[in-house]
């Protein structure tokens, strides 16, 4: 029977019920009395030199309260990037800074340059218009492909950066002169040039703002759409608008997806609060879909090379990976540590391979900024390996399968550490394989490519093998690495007077499902019912200081930090119960919701001594505080190595080029499971995005810098047609090492593993059908590109 | 979208008088009218509701064929053209999604004409008449190139009146992004005359792909098609797809579009 209680039970998703019933709130749902509404102006040119701006006719529009430009924010900090990355050669990254308002020059579509604050939306639409009508902006030439922007010095994004180069980063620099060596000498290289196609993240709500001032206590109030309300706190309050952080709260209510594009703190955010200061109002802000195509921080954007060296055999001898990675106009928040340390440190994948080596160049250019997108880094490095890796089968006859067995690490050589900086403390590689090529029954494709063949279409297979570093992140590792921040996670546990119990969480739930999970552990430790929990998170005011949630790391992290703090919560108990039951301390045992004297029928329910905890009559008040409240901060010793394999199967049309994903099979290693149904709403959801990435999505900006994607008429999102019934399996299990729960983190991984599964299968299926000529296509592999790759 | 007034008549003649006024037009299922203003490209001052009027709704068989109403949504000639003509109720109800479908009408489906939209390609195919308030417009004269038809100012589509071949099929290869038309194509038989419709494609919109006609009347098949080439000069090139893949496409379609039709 399965557990329908409790860790691993597939309880529903309470937060499920006011989702789907159109009750949930979310930022723009909240009206406040006196409220104002912002407009940001936005540029049309993607780079510009601002010559005058006249906002003396918006100012004097019907409802226009307040004109903002770029000049009244000059002297407010900037917005910091939380890395710092230094070049090969020592220097550190260049990091021009980022403003509130674009002033002096804008550089990308939709570089917001002023705003307007009206008493209507519509007459702040109306004054904005006007005010666009009233800048005179230069335009200069832009620069948008990486490899023109290192090479041409006379256009500059950024004045003071002369080849708009960013940083020049190696990774490991020492293993450098031993992988070029080990390429030389090896027998056979396969190499691969290829683009880790840029996307816009989408989130179902688009960003949203409200910013309060309360004069009487000189109290700042932000609600938005945050991961990581306290993170965004940091940002805003410290180091943007010097506001103490103990006079702003910021609220994260419902929030309706992020999938890494809410955890930055955006210009909007001060310019609400800087409004709303000035007029002692409320003033909110929620981007229109095109805003959010034009200013969300944008997702991957690499151009690769990638060199394998094997024997003939295909055993590997080392990995070489040359890669350009666009951030865009301005540095976003985690920019520098996506294409850096969460991409080069995966580029041993699972396998033994002894030589690897990384040079990533991050290059500005005038786009959007570029930052981290669910999976972040590691669906770029997944994809540079698994496709490379599928080239040299190709190039020298193997078979994927027995490829991949004879090079992944094997369940006796943990830990190891790779060569690239990684401890991998435990997996079984070799089980997720066996468990996958079971699921996709491997051995029966030749009969099901017939039967598409009978049907007038191509069958392909492709696999990937996957790992990823997440649970992120130990602090002191990190701090080594170059972030400027810790990214531990923290927990409070409060027992409330009758035994029911509040947790406050650092980690935030945009979807996650968080409520109920968090609730269940809760409840299994407790022995108390699911119901009588309810998961506390999204406001600063609430919560104790967490980093929030992304990088696959609210359970691994603060999931961790609540179970510590419920140690705690019991080890008092432990106490309170002595006390009451007149025993020691150690003879108290805690088991399924009671405290009892072990080897005795005494005993006394959690909800007894919750209750004696707060009307303290009979209790060792000289020695125990009253109340049962705890707090745990809780720093992993370690990433987490979740890893697994895919198995994709496409049809392909050779008269249109439309792929079709018929089969979709995961394997994963997630280590212990809490939700198994959860699990698999994330693994769904990372594929499917995965799979978006793979056949769908395409950024494509113009020479000139205009984005040609910025709707839904352009910019191709999945759709239930365009995947598969997914086959999810999550039963080959090696638990964390590292943390008391032993789970890995899941919330990435379908988006990092799937991808090159996907891509794979396309080549496998063309080749199959005589076009071996086609030895890659980039993503999106849409049907115009298939038919000319066919045709090429 | 700036601020508008609105009016819902429930005659033909008092929309023809409403849409006199200045800055008046015309609204139908508001599928484009309504974006296009929200993103600020339209400005109307006035807007004449054209789904109250009893007369430009619904789907009925009169003489020589299938009478739909301009005011018609999707959904409604998916449902109600089945019977007689299926080629056209599948081709209705392959356009957008659901809420498209119940809101969109053919009336400005083809007023609006879209170079990938699917109604154009169904409305040239099957060589309807175009009706509106002033006159009858046959469909070869209707579709004047991209966004553009024959109506005149103040001039409402009131009906589109299909005669029903013996064969038809209507085959849309999807726009992975917007789901129009990347490219469609219609194909109707009648007798010993074949019309060929191609939406999405061309750079003039709409077009009748003629020497397909010609080979298909001689032989109703995909093979009779199989030596004939599309010029790539005449076609759309995108970001979803070169001019030489549509010319593909068009083929392609052509042939799969005959086949459906048996
Ligand atoms: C998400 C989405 C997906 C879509 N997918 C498809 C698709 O796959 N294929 C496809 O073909 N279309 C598609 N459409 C378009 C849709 O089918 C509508 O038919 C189309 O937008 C116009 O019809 P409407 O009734 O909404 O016209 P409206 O938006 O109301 O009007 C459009 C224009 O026509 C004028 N007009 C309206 N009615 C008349 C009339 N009777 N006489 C004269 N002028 C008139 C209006 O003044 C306006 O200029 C899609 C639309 C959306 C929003």
């Amino acid at each position: 029977m399965p557990k329908d209680h409790g860790i691993g039970a597939s309880s529903k998703r309470r937060e499920d019920i006011r989702f789907l019933t159109g009750r949930g709130v979310y930022t723009d749902d909240m009206n406040l009395h006196g409220q104002a509404y912002a407009v940001f102006v936005r540029s049309q040119v993607a780079h510009g030199r601002i010559k005058s701006i006249d906002t003396s006719a918006a100012a004097a529009m019907p409802g226009v309260l307040a004109v903002f430009t770029g000049e009244d924010f000059k002297d407010v900090g900037g917005n910091p990037a939380g890395w710092l990355i230094n070049s090969r050669d020592g220097t550190p990254m260049r990091e021009p800074k980022r403003p509130v308002l674009a002033h002096g020059k804008v550089r990308h579509v939709g570089d917001a340059y002023a705003a307007v604050v009206a008493e209507s939306y519509a007459e702040a639409k109306d004054a904005a218009e006007q005010l666009a009508a009233d800048s005179e902006i230069e335009e200069l030439p832009a620069i948008i492909d990486m490899a023109a922007a290192l090479a041409d010095a006379s256009i500059r994004v950024h004045d003071e950066i002369p080849d708009n180069q960013c940083f020049d980063w190696g990774w490991i620099e020492d293993n450098r002169a031993a992988v070029d060596a080990a390429i030389k000498a090896a027998p056979h290289v396969t190499t691969l040039e290829l683009v880790n196609n840029r996307l816009v993240p989408n989130a179902m709500e688009p960003r949203a703002s409200i910013g309060e001032y309360f004069p009487g206590t000189g109290d700042y109030k932000l609600t938005t759409t945050s991961q990581n309300p306290h993170l965004t706190r940091l940002l805003v309050a410290a180091f943007v608008m010097g506001i103490p952080e103990n006079k702003l709260t910021v609220v994260a209510p419902d929030v309706g997806g992020g999938f890494g594009s809410k955890i930055y703190h955006y210009g909007e955010e001060a310019l609400v609060l800087a409004a709303a200061k000035k007029l002692a109002r409320p003033v909110r802000w929620t981007a229109e879909r095109s805003e959010s195509f034009l200013s969300d921080a944008h997702g991957r954007d690499h151009v690769t090379k990638i060199e394998l060296a094997c024997e003939t055999d295909g055993t590997f001898i080392a990995f070489r990976t040359e890669t350009m990675a666009n951030v865009g106009a301005y540095l976003s928040n985690f920019s520098t540590a996506t294409p850096t340390f969460l991409h080069g440190t995966l580029m041993a994948g699972p396998y033994k391979v002894p030589n690897v080596y990384v040079n990533v160049k991050t290059v500005f250019t005038n786009t959007a900024p570029v930052d981290a997108y669910r999976g972040a880094g590691r669906p770029e490095a997944t994809f540079s390996l698994e496709r490379v890796i599928d080239k040299m089968c190709r190039e020298l006859g193997l078979d994927p399968f027995d490829v991949r067995r004879k090079n992944l690490l094997t369940k006796d050589m943990f830990p190891y550490t790779t060569p690239v900086g990684l401890a991998y403390d435990t997996g079984d590689y070799h089980a997720t394989l066996d468990k996958a090529m079971d699921m996709a029954d491997v051995a029966g494709f030749e009969t099901r490519r017939a039967a598409s063949a009978a049907r007038g279409k191509l069958r392909g297979m492709g696999l990937s093998t996957w790992i990823e570093a997440c649970g992120i992140a130990p602090s002191h590792l990190v701090g080594v690495l170059g972030s400027r921040v810790g990214l531990y996670d923290a927990a409070t546990v409060r027992v409330n007077a009758t035994g029911n119990i509040s947790v406050m969480t650092g980690a935030h739930s945009h979807g996650q499902g968080h409520e109920t999970v968090f609730a269940q552990i809760v409840a299994e430790k407790l022995g108390v019912p699911e119901a009588s929990v309810e998961i506390v998170h999204g406001d600063t005011s609430k919560i104790p200081f967490g980093m929030g949630s992304y990088g696959s790391r609210s359970l691994a992290v603060c999931g961790v930090a609540v179970t510590k703090a419920i140690d705690k919560i019991v080890a008092k108990g432990k106490k309170i119960a002595a006390h009451m039951l007149e025993a020691a301390e150690e003879d108290i045992t805690f088991e399924a919701g009671t405290f009892s004297v072990a080897g005795t029928d005494k005993a006394k329910t959690f909800g007894e001594i919750a209750f004696s905890a707060y009307v303290p009559h009979n209790y060792p008040l000289e020695t125990l505080e009253p109340g049962l409240e705890e707090t745990a901060f809780y720093d992993p010793a370690n990433f987490t190595y979740p890893a697994g394999a895919y198995i994709c199967e496409v049809e392909v049309d050779e008269g249109t080029g439309k792929v079709d994903v018929v089969a979709f099979h995961c394997a994963d290693d997630f280590g212990n499971i809490m939700n198994p149904m959860v699990v698999e709403g994330q693994v769904h959801g990372g594929v499917g995005q995965g799979i978006g990435q793979a056949l769908c999505e395409n950024t494509t900006y113009d020479d000139t810098g205009q984005l040609l994607t910025g709707s839904y008429m352009d910019y191709a999102m999945p759709r239930a047609d365009d995947v598969p019934f997914y086959n999810v399996d999550y039963s080959c299990q090696t638990p964390c090492t590292h943390n008391p729960l032993g789970v890995k983190g899941c919330g990435e991984a379908g988006a990092i593993g799937s991808p090159p599964a996907v891509v794979n299968a396309v080549i496998d299926a063309l080749h199959r059908g005589g076009y071996t000529h086609v030895k890659h296509i980039d993503m999106p592999v849409s049907p115009s590109r298939v038919w000319q790759a066919i045709h090429g | 979208m700036h601020n508008f007034d609105f009016v819902k008549p429930a005659s033909i003649a008092d929309a023809v008088k409403a849409l006199a006024s200045d800055g008046a037009q015309a609204l139908s299922g508001g599928q484009t009218l309504l974006p296009t203003m929200k993103q600020r490209l339209a400005a109307p001052a006035v807007l004449v509701s054209l789904t109250g009027i009893a007369e430009m709704r619904g789907v009925c068989k009169g003489d020589g064929g299938l009478h739909v109403g301009a005011a018609t949504s999707h959904a409604t000639v998916a449902k109600e053209a089945a019977a007689h003509y299926p080629a056209l109720a599948a081709l209705a109800g392959g356009i957008g999604d659901p809420a498209v479908r119940n809101r969109g009408t053919i009336g400005g489906s083809i007023a609006n004409n879209d170079p990938a939209a699917c109604y154009p390609a169904g409305v040239l195919g099957s060589g309807a008449t175009v009706v509106t308030n002033r006159r009858k417009i046959a469909a070869d004269d209707f579709f004047q190139g991209l966004f553009s038809t024959a109506l005149e100012e103040g001039e409402i589509v009131t009906e589109v009146r299909f005669p029903i071949p013996e064969k038809a099929a209507y085959v849309k290869f999807r726009q992975p992004a917007s789901r129009f038309a990347l490219t469609g194509v219609f194909v109707a038989k009648t007798g010993g005359t074949v019309r060929v419709a191609v939406t999405g494609a061309g750079q003039g919109g709409v077009f009748r792909w003629t020497e397909a006609e010609a080979a298909l009347a001689r032989a109703f098949s995909a093979d009779a098609i199989s030596g004939l080439a599309v010029p790539a000069g005449d076609m759309i090139s995108d970001l979803h797809g070169t001019a030489a893949y549509r010319a593909n496409l068009v083929k392609v379609l052509t042939g799969r579009a005959v086949t459906a039709a048996g």
